[in-house]
């Protein structure tokens, strides 16, 4: 339920918000949306300006920055991203981690999950445990770590060592562990009694009844993983292995030679933008959800 | 530290799994099924996560150059040398290590109040019920939450270069913008110049000396200028993830408490300051721990927008170990700072689930405290 904060100190008994007219509410109301607004623009803005200078003139971009209209409209800087850069490469290498890394999390979480809420079995306690600590693990301080071990086993510079270390992750274990202990044992235990496995009750009863977990899990890895720059930072050097983020921060530390390029490079960074900005507006509400769960992350 | 627990259970032998039939009966066969049901997660978690953080450790004992593999008996073994360098011994490593944390515990105190500060004024305005489009709104303040570090660094990039969105708008109200990201002037220092001191000769007292190799004019210095710029992304950034915890939190806060106090003749600071506030704590003290344990991972942003430049006053510990780890070929002294970050977080984030423990109920306790998760907004 919504609490009214914005009620007139003054009003004699608890009314309903429709009848506290009166000039201190109206007042307070058209405070209120001024606020709203200006806070919509300080966060709005940045992307409007991004994708109206993506589609400037560098002299334009370069005069009028803070502009959203073009004068005149440029396709230059879109067409030199993928003719003049490694883009559609990036983009391949980002669609294929993104999706292994996704499939993984949600295949490998679940089962977990499911096991740590469901399934009885020595050290359950002690591996729950476990997983709570490594999700305290910092991201940051893996990245010499990382490096040395896909160093020693030989996948450094590799697609496995781009993908394979994010195939699991702790925080999905214990999002999929708490949905599995959300849902009734009853339909798992008639399976069980008709002689289903342990693997086909999970597989066929338990994780069709799993849906909203499961959105919620595809969604936050598809996030993760195609944003995911730390990582292929330490586990590739070559440039044919580069994803979106790592050719972005290579374009701009300034590989293209002459001039700032901005439509350029904002251009890139708005199409690296579009596939999570466009599954957030479909899927808005598994990405609050996620909010509202407490991420441990920074 | 932490992550040890896992140990015990990556390493446990897995039960023989082959005879998995029927007829064992079902506990042992529920065994069988949940060593193998988390196993990849143990394999993945274990080889990439556990054993790196243990080789690193190693590492950061040796002097190790990035040649060959760093467990053969030619990489020579320093022992605590990399540490004792950041601390003790004067020199670039301790000036630069020192630098980082200096620029980083700036950091730290700009953007955590910052962020809650502006996350619960924003969720305080969201959850007005009398006005409308708030989930249009709401939707817009988390938006830049999802969106990749990288590509929101260029855009910020952008609006902070010298003649950029942001200078431009100032120039609107008669300011002129400062070069952001080539402005290694301490804020700190410009308030004082602001206040009549002479900035560029500073006082003797204050530049002839002070603590672990940096200068007390130096760690006086608060965040540079291109170290704002920095800040103001990232606090818009994270501001809307916050928001969302707040609002979580301001909406199970019961509606006839408020009506009480309206009754009751408080006035609208009174009703946030005695009712809303105190029922909001829980989730106070989980928005300043997460943003404190975020704040000194800042690694992509720096990465991206400054590389620790101008004048090395955007350098934090985590770009810093990257640097040395990775541009210096120095991985011994890059895996020792790591660890000392890990130290610093480790701390927080103990201080985070302990505070977050002592505020549950007493029957709501379950085990001990390291080992609940933090649960927030009720």
């Amino acid at each position: 339920m919504a609490v009214p904060t914005d009620r007139p100190a003054a009003a004699p008994t608890p009314a309903r918000p429709r009848r506290d007219q009166g000039a201190r509410a109206l007042a307070s109301r058209f405070v209120g949306y001024a606020v709203l607004v200006f806070f919509g623009l300080v966060f709005l803005y940045p992307f409007v300006i991004q994708i109206g200078n993506s589609f400037k003139t560098e002299p334009d971009a370069a005069a009028n920055p803070l502009s959203p209209i073009p004068d005149p409209v440029s396709m230059a800087g879109f067409e030199r991203i993928f003719e003049g850069t490694n883009f559609p490469l990036w983009l391949g290498n980002s669609l294929l981690v993104t999706v292994l890394v996704t499939l993984g999390r949600v295949f490998f979480d679940s089962l977990a999950g499911y096991a740590l809420a469901r399934l009885r079995f020595r050290g359950r306690g002690g591996l729950f445990a476990a997983i709570i600590a490594v999700m305290a693990v910092p991201g940051v301080v893996l990245l010499i770590p990382k490096f040395l071990v896909l160093n020693q086993l030989g996948i450094y510079d590799s697609y496995a060592g781009l993908v394979v270390p994010l195939l699991a992750d702790a925080a999905g274990v214990f999002i999929m562990k708490q949905f599995f202990e959300s849902i009734p044992v009853s339909v798992e235990e008639a399976a069980r009694i008709d002689g289903a496995s342990v693997f086909r009750t999970f597989w066929s009863v338990v994780l069709p009844m799993a849906k909203p977990a499961l959105i919620t899990l595809t969604i936050l890895s598809f996030q993760g993983s195609w944003n995911e720059f730390p990582h292929s930072l330490v586990s590739v050097q070559n440039p044919d292995l580069f994803t979106l983020p790592r050719g972005l921060a290579d374009l701009v530390s300034g590989s293209l030679g002459k001039g700032n390029q901005y439509p350029l490079k904002l251009g890139a960074a708005l199409l690296a933008t579009i596939p999570v900005a466009v599954l957030f507006v479909i899927f808005q509400r598994y990405f609050v959800r996620d909010a509202n769960d407490g991420a441990d992350k920074g | 530290m932490a992550t040890d627990a896992l140990a015990a259970p990556a390493t446990a032998k897995r039960p023989p799994g082959k005879g998995r039939r029927r007829g064992r009966g079902t506990r042992a066969n529920e065994t069988v099924a949940g060593w193998l049901f988390v196993a990849p997660v143990i394999v993945i978690l274990g080889l990439f996560l556990l054993l790196p953080i243990l080789m690193a450790l190693w590492v950061s004992l040796t002097d190790w150059n990035g040649q060959g593999s760093p467990f053969t008996g030619k990489v020579p073994f320093v022992g605590g040398d990399n540490y004792t360098r950041l601390f003790t011994e004067d020199g670039l490593d301790r000036r630069d290590f020192m630098t980082s944390l200096r620029n980083n515990v700036y950091y730290v105190a700009i953007v955590v109040p910052t962020q809650t500060v502006l996350a619960l004024g924003l969720a305080l305005i969201v959850n007005n019920r009398m006005l409308k489009g708030k989930g249009f709104f709401r939707t817009a303040f988390y938006f830049p939450s999802v969106t990749s570090s990288v590509a929101i660094s260029v855009v910020f990039l952008f609006m902070f270069s010298s003649s950029g969105a942001v200078n431009n708008l100032l120039a609107m109200f008669g300011i002129d913008g400062p070069q952001w990201f080539a402005d290694s002037r301490g804020v700190l220092h410009l308030l004082l110049g602001v206040f009549g001191l002479d900035t560029d000769n500073p006082p003797g007292a204050l530049t002839g000396g002070g603590p672990l190799g940096l200068t007390w004019w130096d760690w006086l210095s608060g965040p540079s200028v291109a170290m704002m710029s920095i800040i103001a992304l990232v606090v818009w950034t994270t501001s809307g993830t916050f928001m969302l915890m707040f609002l979580a939190a301001l909406q199970n806060v019961p509606v006839v408490l408020d009506e009480a106090s309206t009754l009751d003749g408080a006035s609208r600071w009174q009703r946030f300051r005695h009712v809303t506030l105190p029922m909001i704590r829980p989730t106070m003290f989980l928005v300043l721990t997460l943003g404190l344990i975020g704040c000194w991972q800042v690694f992509d942003q720096v990465y991206v927008m400054s590389q620790g430049d101008p004048a090395k006053t955007t350098l934090t510990p985590a770009y810093l170990s990257y640097r040395t780890a990775f541009r210096d070929f120095d991985y011994g002294s890059g895996a020792a700072i790591s660890f000392v970050l890990f130290l610093i977080i480790i701390v927080f984030t103990v201080l985070q689930r302990w505070l977050m423990a002592e505020r549950e109920p007493a029957g709501a306790r379950r085990g001990p405290w390291w080992r609940r998760r933090v649960r927030q907004g009720g």
